[in-house]
């Protein structure tokens, strides 16, 4: 038994927890919990901004499947991580925010730097806790570590008053867990199992419908040997790229607003949706109403919110999705015979006549597309590739060939602007071995561009593409395509900043491409560094649009496959 | 629109109260009227909470995904035990005095403060006779009203299924 302080329970609680590394920035109220970090094997990276620690402790949870852990003071600093915690709980990332906050006897008075961080937080995390009692502490953290990471993962804050953290504690180690309400389902009931092997076997087209239930539960193996036993295609959400790999033949890719026609269509003819850890999001179905009218529905997934939410299945499934398709592959009779040809030959004809599309002339502007094929042809599939949000995350998602899941980052549900660079700071820390090249577009990396500062100064060499089209592209896209060409508030311009001085100014090397022969060799140059962080600027054809496009609630059977198919 | 009787069982801590009625406040839902206290179980609490909302099912699974929260029963009125208790003062002037006093009577509610302009009452009972009971009043002129809230539990019927979540 061992006397301590709040603090120095706090980081003897997190190196329990297997803690290796927190993205942080300290204050006034979180003080005292930077005194124990000197002395602890726990690494802090000290970001530059509380939104970019976030987004980096999402990153590093993203690449390695961990908890990732972020650190700040109280107030504006827990405000700032707002987003990043927003943005976790809509795309299930297990992370555990630290928060710092006045002493107790000045909380609700206004105190300096004084925010009402649970409050704000609590539509924002899967669950948070304001801890008033120091001999809490190795309990709260220990709880946090187990909601975030079981279950449908999600960010899990902690609230820590400075006196909490300066009185003293006897340590004791976590005790068993005590959460009466919170007791995830793991194994899927056998019934609804039993019921969905009799759909599946009777399906003359059916669909594997997969997301990212199936990367947070490493359900991939699992996946796979049941799309080749069963031979049903598999459709991979923009959360679920990386569940099969892409060059599969029963792969489909990404379905929904920017999906591919064979992805979408095949959903739209399907007669037996197998959804398993996805949620039906919008971007997925267009109008619910229209979206595969003709499929019956295997709903599986771990959170029981989401099943029936947006389409009643004929057979829900609570369950984790790994245990769910082990629980099925255990069901499945290989005698019986999986004869989808008839099927698979259909979709293999729509992958040949309705291939994705874009135009690169030699002497034309660079199009977007062919940097993220010289990317993938030059960096190769082993590379983690992070995203943001707009056109050049759909760009990526489609272009990019994924074949392992965990290689793939990018903000989703809440489609976080400035998600890219920091993330793929936390990414790159957690798998330092692993080329980590962030696909960025020049409105989103001018929202997080600082922490490049931190990439540089902490030695964290990740490659950022800055895909410079100088406007919010995909908004330009919209009020082209809806507000008929009236442009408002989309231009960015293409000259400022310099991106090439602005990496250069951060300690980063800046490149620069402006024409497509330049692509290749500059894209050779960027990875031929690994000392220090890379920007390449590639100066983007600004007319670009996202095709094919399923227009915001319209129907899946109305896909815009090309610019000149528009109405 | 229609009204909805959730029992939740809740875990007794605090800003329990807030994630619940947060949820319910994010889709604009209007809380009726909302009696908590603790239960016969240590360290858990009851929330007897009465919704105006179109429909209940997404409502309380993602309820049930809050921690503290353990377990969650919507209620149909016809196999559950309602229950209110209200305060009123009623207007009374000294020739009005017995009328109001025979009202009380018939609905069982007790005078629990007779002024010289006013009498109130003690009212408990189901949400219907403590309704009508208001609107027999009214006319005299009601000076002020408060209400706890609406209680409930299912009732004991043989092969009654509660509509449990989780």
């Amino acid at each position: 038994m061992s006397t301590m302080t709040g603090a120095q329970a706090l980081i003897t609680a997190l190196e329990h927890e297997g803690v290796e590394v927190i993205f942080g920035v300290p204050g006034g109220a979180i003080l005292p919990a930077y005194d124990p970090i000197l002395d602890s094997p726990i690494r802090h990276i000290l970001a530059r901004h509380e939104q970019g620690a976030g987004h980096m402790a999402e990153g590093y949870a993203w690449a390695t499947g961990r908890v990732g852990v972020t650190m700040v003071t109280s107030g504006p600093a827990a405000t700032n991580l707002v987003t990043p915690l927003a943005d976790a709980l809509v795309d299930s990332v297990p992370i555990v925010a630290i928060t710092g906050q006045v002493p107790t006897h000045a909380v609700g008075n206004d105190a300096f730097q004084e925010a009402y961080t649970t409050g704000i937080t609590m539509p924002a995390t899967k669950h948070n806790y304001f801890v008033t009692d120091p001999r809490d502490i190795p309990d709260v953290v220990h709880e946090a570590f187990h909601i975030a990471a079981t279950g449908r993962p999600g960010p899990v804050l902690v609230d820590l008053p400075k006196d909490v953290l300066n009185a003293d504690l006897v340590w004791h180690n976590p005790v068993k867990l005590n959460l009466p309400g919170y007791r995830p389902t793991v194994d899927a009931h056998p019934r609804p199992i039993k019921e969905a092997m009799k759909l599946i076997e009777a399906a003359k087209r059916p669909v594997l419908y997969v997301g990212g239930g199936i990367i947070k539960a490493s359900a991939h193996e699992e996946l796979l040997r049941f799309a080749e036993a069963t031979q049903i295609p598999v459709v991979t959400t923009l959360m679920g790229r990386g569940a099969i790999p892409d060059v599969h033949p029963l792969a489909l890719g990404m379905p929904g607003m920017h999906g591919n026609y064979t992805a979408v269509t095949a959903m739209q003819k399907s007669d037996l949706l197998v959804a398993i850890g996805v949620r039906f999001d919008d971007r997925v179905t267009g109008n619910p109403d229209t979206f595969a009218p003709g499929a019956k529905v295997i709903h599986a997934d771990v959170d029981p919110a989401e099943i029936g939410k947006v389409r009643v299945p004929e057979v829900p499934i609570v369950g984790d999705a790994r245990r769910v398709l082990q629980q099925l592959l255990a069901k499945w009779d290989d005698q019986k015979n999986a004869d989808r040809k008839e099927w698979l030959d259909t979709v293999h004809a729509w992958q040949r006549d309705f291939p994705l599309h874009y135009d690169q002339q030699p002497d034309g502007p660079i199009k977007p597309q062919y940097v993220v094929e010289e990317l993938y042809r030059l960096a190769g599939p082993d590379t983690i590739v992070v995203s943001g949000v707009g056109q050049h995350q759909m760009w990526a998602s489609q272009y990019w060939k994924f074949t392992e899941p965990r290689k793939w980052i990018n903000s989703g549900g809440l489609g976080t602007m400035g998600f890219a660079v920091p993330a793929a700071i936390g990414a790159k820390a957690g798998r330092p071995d692993q080329l980590v090249y962030a696909i960025d577009g020049d409105g989103c990396f001018q929202m997080t561009p600082q922490e490049l500062i931190t990439a540089s100064v902490e030695g964290i060499p990740i490659k950022v593409a800055v895909l410079n089209n100088g406007a919010h592209g995909m908004v330009k896209q919209w009020q082209n395509l809806f507000y008929g060409g009236r442009l408002s508030a989309v231009d960015l311009g293409r000259d400022v900043p310099d991106y090439v001085k602005l990496a250069e100014a951060m300690g980063c090397v800046g490149l620069r491409a402006e024409t497509p022969d330049e692509v290749g060799p500059t894209i050779e140059k960027s990875l031929a560094i690994d000392d220090r962080p890379v920007v390449v600027e590639f100066v983007t054809d600004s007319e670009e649009m996202v095709f094919p496009m399923v227009p915001a609630g319209g129907s899946n059977d109305d896909i815009i496959l090309r610019r000149e198919d528009l109405p | 629109m229609s009204q909805h009787t959730l029992s939740v069982l809740v875990e007794n801590k605090p800003s329990v109260l807030a994630r619940v009625s947060s949820l319910l406040a994010r889709r604009g839902f209007n809380i009726h009227s909302m009696a908590v206290g603790p239960t016969a179980e240590e360290g858990m609490s009851r929330m007897t909470i009465v919704v105006d909302a179109p429909e209940m099912e997404q409502v309380k699974k993602q309820l049930h995904k809050l921690v503290n929260v353990v377990r969650i029963m919507e209620l149909d009125p016809a196999e559950s035990l309602e229950r209110e208790i209200m305060l009123i003062r009623v207007s009374a002037i000294p020739g009005k005095r017995g009328e109001i006093l025979e009202i009380g009577t018939i609905f069982k509610a007790i005078p629990i403060d007779v002024g010289p302009i006013s009498i109130a009452f003690s009212v408990n009972g189901e949400p219907r006779k403590i309704n009508d009971f208001v609107e027999l009043v009214r006319p005299y002129g009601i000076v002020e009203l408060v209400k706890s809230g609406r209680v409930a539990m299912a009732r004991d019927v043989k092969g009654r299924k509660l509509k449990a979540v989780g």
